[in-house]
């Protein structure tokens, strides 16, 4: 068992990764990395029977145990059998154009089929709701976590000023009586928010994402040496 | 819509004009007091070597023409049609013509009709186009300055046979006459990319000072790490989880498993879970992606076996919800409202949903944990958790937990590569600041070769 | 009032919020009033790079145009492509629409509709303009059209095959593109168009990405991405400089086809509020009364305005950075009566 649920994902991690290192410095060798991220896809493919069955588990089992909330469920899993038959049945999709008479060739999202009209009607305003509910907690998250605690916080909130005001037409109503081509034009609320992004979120970001790339670098390696085991659950 | 079509047509017009295409608007005048330029000479073309495939040097002798009476030069291509596999080169018409002979008698032998014999010997024969007489007919790879006598043709087909020529340009946009076309060439790759070099230097560098500092580690050289407030809070989060009767939330980001901040969620996910079997809190993971469903639940439940509480663990608190983002945040969302957990972990790559998530967890009073190395939603973690683990911080928790000494030697590996960066951060501000001080060219080559060559690998 | 707002229930700031947004949004929408944008030099560069696609080429510029995002950001997106679309159309470009996204798709065919069909009827699909649709498999794709592009590319979105669309001819990698113009929602992205286009093979592009995704981009400004819009802001400011070089475009156009010389024409395109004076003028008097009146309406009417999505959605956005600004300074207030009474914060 240690053979199978240990030296063999071990073995298989470090060729995949030096192949893939590999790939990246010997042309010859190009294809085997792209060869490698072919089989995650194909991995990821049986996972998704993996996941549709679980789905199916997870909601039966509420149904049949009447869990609070077991309509809900479904709700789910009708959505789930329906979106799935209309997809792979292709159905209401025009034919395609090159091969009219060929069966299910045509496109499954064109439009006009159902699965395009699930899409448009359904998916995408629920989509868009999600999306849009940004707004509601960017507000009270801003009411709540800004506060001007130190020296620190209190120039972050001239700075969060700066850029909300910068980028909308009151950066230009506060500040639009400086001549844009003065020497002072870049204390114009809408320049010196882009100077913000620009320059200082620029170097904080960069910072960061060195330190990310490093981070990365070793966290792989230590992967790729079965130093650090945990994500195929050796424990520490 | 006329006038977009006339605008259209003009614009084109324009801009042929410009750079001396076909259409020559008031040319008559202009011939008539320029003679077009003299063709450039000795043009050689030849793949480059070291490289990924694909780019071709080009060099030749500037035209006899003053380069200020010239626009620039035109390097064309032309890419032969015919490409056989083996090394040979057919470029013989009459060559081509007696393997389709032969090809066709030996279809008619095996009892083929003589017409399909002939077309079917036709198709399998690759049949040679020698490259067009006008250069009209060849494709244009770009106009360099005319100062300029060298050229690299990039992106080209590694597979591919290509002739090249080169011609000037005149200040009219009058066209000297081509060059004599240059060899077949095959933009094959090197074994080795040498311009990759500068970056597996890097790679190896730091790859071992990692190494070294784990062999160090190992030996037993003491490694001490700061304190990270927020992995120290996991006790404090599953600890309140326990006191309050409540789960404990666990979302390991929204992307699959070939992302390198799952793996590290998972590896946080490990610890976390052990820390609530020993609670004996409940710890739920819904999961966005199914192979991070099988991932988490392996972690899981080794974690349960290591802590002693193998009959605890529960495999259908993991779970697997949507691929989709939002719905998967309207599941967690909602899932949040309901059951109000007590402690919520979000270690993994986030995008959009990060701040309706941690907004949500606030809203129900529950302690929030984030980690992510996505510096975009950082900003939000920061605002609405009690600790968030920033970038590199995430990275370092699988060996801040464990404490293990060669997982700890790997992240001092991590600060060599910090030098390095700090090494050539300071010498690229030096060398651009003195380059922009006093203008001098052997700096700004200096600087461009940091920046195209080094980085640029 | 500080009791108050110390306890102050989360929907009172979900209704302020809804109120900040919906009235702007129905005041704009029955008055048509939009605030004046003043471009950023960010929107400016982005304007110019696809302004000057294939210059140096001397031909007509091939503008790879991907759209990498859904219906959940079109609200930030999408106006940006619309007048991304209406730039390249006017200027002659051809446009090869891609999109590395599932449903990228629909936001092609909404821009090919909403720009295209309605206002450039003359562009013929297969020689102006073609839709690739999507591809799946992310920034492998990008680094395979680098390579060939046909690999991932073999025909449009309606099955034809790439040989037998016209401005195919020739099209063989991204190296053939003068210009990659992207619209990016998040992964794949920018970033990816930067590392694996941008970056290996030196193309020239141009980037417009949602508000959280910008400021991960703004390093990449100017050297690999030459242009860059961020958010709605960055929309407005665009399709305000779009609807202004439509406009004069489209006079000088139109007063070329009437015979005026290109002085005055180009003197009058930059004075657009002097036309309908100026149509009275002796100049005009070769104009028959039928084009001064196309050319007023070119002028001044709404027909190349219709792109003012952008710029409409900068409304809400003013009331709710000012509603987050007002939150702020409230949420301090709470926070320093506090402190001051020594309580915890």
């Amino acid at each position: 068992m240690q053979i199978l649920t240990r030296s063999i994902p071990l073995f298989i991690t470090a060729v995949a990764g030096i192949v893939m290192i590999l790939s990246a410095f010997f042309p010859y060798t190009s294809d085997w990395g792209k060869f490698a991220g072919q089989f995650f896809n194909i991995l990821a493919a049986f996972a998704f029977v993996l996941g549709g069955g679980n789905l199916l588990k997870l909601h039966l089992k509420k149904i049949s145990d009447q869990r609070p909330g077991w309509a809900y469920s479904g709700v789910v899993l009708v959505c789930f059998i329906v979106t799935l038959f209309v997809g792979l049945l292709k159905i209401g999709a025009y034919p395609n154009p090159t091969y009219p008479s060929v069966h299910f060739g045509g496109e499954t999202q064109g439009s006009g089929s159902m699965f395009w009209w699930f899409y448009e009607y359904a998916f995408k305003p629920l989509t868009s709701t999600m999306f849009a509910m940004l707004a509601f907690y960017v507000a009270s998250a801003a009411f709540r976590a800004f506060r001007a605690k130190n020296f620190e916080a209190i120039l972050l909130l001239g700075t969060a000023f700066v850029v909300l005001l910068g980028r909308t037409f009151a950066g230009v109503l506060a500040t639009g009586w400086i001549p844009p081509d003065s020497a002072f034009s870049g204390l114009r609320l809408e320049n010196l928010s882009v100077y913000v992004m620009q320059v200082f979120n620029t170097a904080g970001t960069r910072a960061i994402m060195i330190g990310i790339a490093l981070g990365i670098a070793s966290t792989s390696m230590k992967i790729l040496l079965g130093i650090d085991r945990s994500f195929l659950g050796s424990g520490d | 819509m006329r006038t977009s079509s006339i605008q259209t047509i003009l614009l084109t017009t324009a801009l042929c004009a410009l750079a001396g295409g076909q259409v020559v608007l008031g040319s008559s005048k202009a011939r008539a007091s320029f003679a077009p330029p003299a063709p450039p000479t000795d043009l050689v073309a030849n793949d480059l070597p070291w490289d990924g495939g694909g780019t071709v040097q080009i060099d030749w002798a500037a035209s006899a023409t003053p380069a200020d009476q010239l626009k620039g030069y035109e390097i064309l291509a032309h890419e032969l049609e015919v490409t056989p596999r083996d090394a040979a080169i057919e470029t013989d018409e009459a060559a081509d013509r007696a393997a389709a002979e032969e090809t066709q008698s030996l279809l008619e032998g095996e009892g083929i009709a003589p017409e399909d014999a002939r077309r079917q010997a036709a198709l399998s024969t690759p049949e040679f186009v020698s490259p067009p007489e006008d250069v009209s007919e060849w494709s244009s790879l770009g106009i360099v300055p005319a100062t300029q006598t060298d050229y690299q043709a990039t992106g080209l087909n590694k597979a591919g046979v290509y002739l090249f020529k080169i011609r000037a340009i005149g200040l009219e946009g009058d066209f000297s006459a081509a060059t004599a076309s240059s060899g077949e060439i095959r933009p094959v790759a090197a074994f080795f990319n040498g311009r990759k070099l500068p970056l597996l230097i890097t790679l190896i560098l730091i790859a071992s000072a990692v190494f070294v500092f784990i062999v160090l580690a190992r030996r037993g050289m003491p490694m001490r790490i700061r304190k990270i407030a927020g992995l120290a809070a996991v006790d404090e989060a599953v600890g309140r989880a326990t006191e309050m009767g409540r789960s404990i939330l666990y979302i390991n980001g929204i992307q699959d498993m070939d992302d390198l901040q799952t793996v590290a969620g998972v590896t946080v996910l490990g610890r976390v879970a052990k820390t609530a079997a020993e609670y004996d809190a409940k710890i739920e993971v819904p999961t966005s992606r199914s192979l991070v469903m099988t991932a988490a639940r392996e972690a899981v439940q080794s974690s349960y076996f290591s802590a002693g509480r193998p009959d605890a663990y529960n495999p259908d608190l993991i779970y697997y919800v949507t691929d989709e983002q939002f719905g998967f945040v309207a599941y967690i969302s909602g899932m949040m409202t309901r059951e109000k957990p007590a402690a919520c972990f979000y270690m993994g790559s986030f995008f959009a949903e990060s701040l309706i998530l941690a907004e949500t967890g606030n809203s129900v009073g529950a302690i929030q944990i984030a980690g992510t190395a996505n510096p975009s939603q950082l900003p939000f973690f920061v605002a609405a958790c009690d600790y968030t683990l920033i970038g590199e911080e995430f990275f370092a928790a699988s060996a801040y937990l464990s404490g293990q000494p060669d997982q700890l030697g790997s992240l001092k590996g991590q600060d060599v590569g910090k030098i390095l960066v700090g090494i050539v951060i300071i010498i690229g501000v030096t060398l651009a600041t003195l380059q922009a001080i006093t203008g001098s060219d052997s700096l700004e080559a200096a600087v461009n070769y940091l920046v195209n060559v080094i980085l640029g690998s | 009032m500080i009791r108050m707002l110390e306890n102050l229930d989360r929907r009172w700031i979900f209704l302020a919020m809804a109120l900040c947004v919906s009235v702007p949004i129905l005041v704009i929408g029955l008055t048509g009033v939009t605030f004046p944008e003043t471009p950023t030099p960010l929107a400016e560069a982005f304007f110019d790079e696809v302004d000057r696609a294939g210059e140096a080429n001397g031909r007509r510029a091939n503008v790879l145009i991907a759209l990498d995002y859904d219906p959940a950001s079109a609200g930030e997106l999408s106006p940006m492509s619309l007048s991304l679309v209406n730039q390249c159309a006017q200027k002659g470009h051809r446009m090869y629409f891609i999109s590395l996204w599932p449903v990228g798709p629909q936001m092609i065919e909404e821009s090919i509709d909403k720009v295209i069909k309605r206002f450039y009827p003359d562009l013929v699909y297969g020689q102006d303009y073609v839709n690739l649709g999507f591809k799946a498999g992310s920034e492998q794709v990008i680094k395979v059209m680098g390579i060939d592009l046909t690999t991932e590319f073999r025909t449009d979105v309606e099955g034809t095959m790439l040989s037998q669309i016209p401005m195919m001819e020739g099209i063989t990698s991204l190296e053939d593109f003068d210009l990659i113009a992207e619209i990016s929602a998040g992964y794949p992205g920018s970033k990816e168009w930067v590392l694996y286009a941008a970056t290996q093979y030196d193309i020239p592009l141009v980037s417009g990405m949602t508000g959280v995704q910008a400021p991960q981009n703004y390093p990449y400004y100017p050297t690999q991405l030459k242009g860059l819009l961020g958010a709605i802001k960055g929309a407005a400011e665009y399709e305000f400089i779009v609807n202004d070089y439509v406009r004069e475009a489209r006079v000088r156009s139109i007063l070329a086809a009437n015979g005026i010389d290109e002085e005055t024409s180009l003197g009058l395109s930059k004075q657009l509020d002097q036309i309908s004076t100026w149509t009275t003028s002796a100049e005009a008097a070769s104009m028959s009364p039928a084009a001064k009146a196309e050319l007023i309406d070119v002028a001044t009417g709404a027909t190349p305005g219709e792109f003012l999505e952008g710029q409409r959605r900068m409304g809400p956005q003013l009331f709710a950075h000012l509603l987050m600004v007002l939150l702020i300074i409230l949420g301090n207030l709470v926070f320093f009566a506090q402190r001051r009474r020594g309580g915890s914060a």
